[in-house]
């Protein structure tokens, strides 16, 4: 099934419903799906057969992607956070292609064979003002390509079939179940699969999208007050600040109804204050990978007001949880040998469906019986719900014990003086990796000591760090993704200050 | 007809429109208001008309699955005529609405 499928119910159905954009100039449903065919008819015309786009947010952005989608050519949205080499290469790869660039970011480009650079700006008057009729629909393969962030080494180029996106929405949304009145703030930028979901979600969904340029606490605050914002999704790192900025002026957001937030680990202080701060909002858990479609596993706002309310220590400790894994899914916890493992016990999360990629540009990850191996480590508790370890990259191997970062993580972020803190494996002669822990501190300063101590009580002396520095603030990329590679890196560079 | 996924069909007979989610097992015919269904692209024809039987309407967004042949097609767009397979009614799956996370 095709993407521009899902824009072409909703503006048969609705076509007078707002679509994209704020409630004083926003776009139909109707006059997205006209600009969708003006510029898929446009774009046809600069030649190529990848749209890449690398730009701020906007209505341009789903119009692109529905363009793209039209046209039977791959969507790549490139990040502009990139130094300006990162990016250069990531845009020749694109090749042969077209590029939507913003007017005030052409200059960092280079000439690239095979890529013809086109002004945001020009491309918008086209969507704007030129008729087109429905193009002839071509048989939809590649909807998108995504560049993983490459935390871990070069950018690889994930891509998400037609039918794997179309899969996740039909299976997900229902069609036009928001009310009128509903409105999507999207912060996330682009070239995130969270930002591509939320288009594709929002207008199967019938509800408008009102998308934030760039995120800062202050503007998401505004946007969602000015907009009378109903559902937004963020990453951690943005919720603990505009929990600040609410909190510093008084304000509760009356019409936001759902939050949800996911692309990393929350933690469990700041979603507690979160629950405390905004009791009318229902929060989401949201666990999914780019190579996935966006989300696989959802924890509901039942469960995280039960973990509130209730006194049962199996729900307290499910707000840690991302809930269980979607119905259209099937998800396994498999050894390093591949074999299935049961409740409780720790392997790797394996994961099989519809929206399931797993495939690259380079080569295709996903086995052939369907099972996607994610690197994340995990493990269910006895009722279905999933709990996820981390990056199995991340695991720290000391002296042959398997630990992982985030149970010591989730633990110290409890300490009261401890602002975020990250837990990795720096090399030791003796154990071969032993455990460090960058801490910010916050009201006070803990001496190391304390902090062992406070680890040690909880879990055991294996996993208590034996290497520990302060820092005033830790590595984190634009979507809130830890660098944990920059900071072992560091770490590892200096002398053990214990 | 090849009722693959992702091909789209309307009724020869209203407004419904459809693209199959799942194929069916083996071959089938389907049928929307009592007439079996033609390309997307194709000319409706003039002198069919929606049978009684078969005019319960399809809604958009609704997905209706056999469990008998396997068959899934989500309605695209909305028609007074209901679907069937080779003469027997099919019904909508009960959809399982999932909290927002995008």
């Amino acid at each position: 099934m095709h993407t521009a499928l899902l824009l072409d119910m909703a503006a048969d159905a609705a076509p007078d419903r707002l679509a994209l954009g704020g409630l004083a100039d926003g776009l139909t449903f109707e006059e997205t799906r006209r600009r969708a065919r003006a510029g898929a008819a446009w774009l046809a015309r600069q030649g190529g057969q990848t749209v890449a786009f690398l730009g701020l947010n906007g209505w341009a952005m789903p119009v692109a992607l529905f363009a793209s989608g039209l046209l039977a050519e791959p969507f790549a949205p490139l990040n502009y956070r990139l130094p300006n080499a990162d990016l250069n290469k990531l845009l020749a790869r694109t090749a042969p292609s077209v590029a939507v660039v913003d007017d005030d970011m052409l200059h960092r480009l280079d000439t690239h064979a095979g890529v013809t650079v086109v002004a945001r700006s020009a491309f918008e008057a086209a969507c704007a003002a030129e008729a087109a009729d429905d193009p002839p629909w071509a048989e939809p393969d590649i909807a998108v390509l995504l560049f993983t962030s490459g935390t871990t080494g070069e950018p690889k180029a994930a891509i998400l079939r037609h039918a794997n996106l179309t899969s996740y929405v039909i299976g997900t949304v229902e069609f036009l179940g928001a009310d009128e009145g509903e409105a999507a703030l999207v912060s996330v930028p682009p070239y995130h699969i969270a930002g591509i979901s939320a288009v594709l979600t929002g207008v199967y969904g019938g509800r408008r999208i009102v998308y934030l340029e760039a995120f800062t606490p202050e503007a998401w605050v505004d946007a969602a007050t000015r907009e009378a914002i109903t559902h937004a999704m963020v990453v951690p790192t943005m919720l603990g600040s505009i929990l600040d900025i609410l909190a510093e002026r008084g304000e509760s957001l009356p019409a936001l109804r759902a939050l949800s937030y996911g692309g990393g680990r929350m933690p469990l202080p700041v979603i507690e204050r979160a629950l405390e701060l905004l009791p009318h909002v229902d929060f989401v858990n949201a666990y999914g990978l780019t190579e996935t479609s966006s989300t696989i596993a959802v924890l509901g706002p039942d469960d995280h007001r039960m973990a509130i309310y209730s006194d049962d220590p199996a729900a307290k400790r499910r707000l840690g949880s991302v809930g269980k894994p979607l119905p259209a899914l099937e998800l396994e916890i498999r050894d390093p040998d591949g074999k299935a493992l049961g409740p409780n016990q720790s392997g790797e999360i394996y994961v099989r469906g519809e929206q399931v990629s797993g495939e690259y540009t380079h080569k295709k990850v996903v086995q052939d019986d369907g099972w996607f191996a994610t690197n994340d480590g995990g493990w269910m508790d006895d009722e279905g719900y999933l709990f996820v370890e981390g990056r199995l990259d991340d695991v720290i191997v000391r002296g042959g014990e398997n630990i992982s970062p985030g149970e010591i993580e989730d633990v110290l972020r409890e300490h009261p003086n401890v602002a975020d803190v990250a837990v990795l494996g720096v090399p030791d002669d003796h154990w071969g990796e032993k455990v460090a822990a960058a801490v910010v501190v916050k009201d006070g300063a803990p001496a190391a000591d304390d902090l062992a101590a406070w680890v040690r009580e909880r879990l055991r002396s294996t996993k208590t760090p034996e290497v520990w520095e302060f820092r005033d603030a830790l590595p984190y990329n634009d979507t809130g993704k830890l660098l944990r590679r920059q900071l072992r890196t560091e770490m590892s560079a200096k002398p053990a200050a214990a | 007809m090849d009722l693959k996924p992702g091909s789209r069909w309307k009724s020869a007979v209203c407004d419904g429109e459809f693209v199959v989610v799942r194929p069916a097992k083996s071959p089938v015919s389907l049928e929307a208001g009592g007439h079996q269904v033609i390309p997307h692209a194709a000319e409706r024809p003039g002198d069919l008309v929606l049978s009684d039987a078969h005019a319960a309407g399809s809604a958009a967004g609704k997905r209706y699955a056999d469990a008998e042949t396997g068959l899934e097609v989500l309605c695209s767009k909305a028609g007074k005529g209901s679907l069937s397979i080779d003469g027997r009614p099919i019904g909508a799956t009960e959809s399982k609405k999932l909290p927002a996370s995008d």
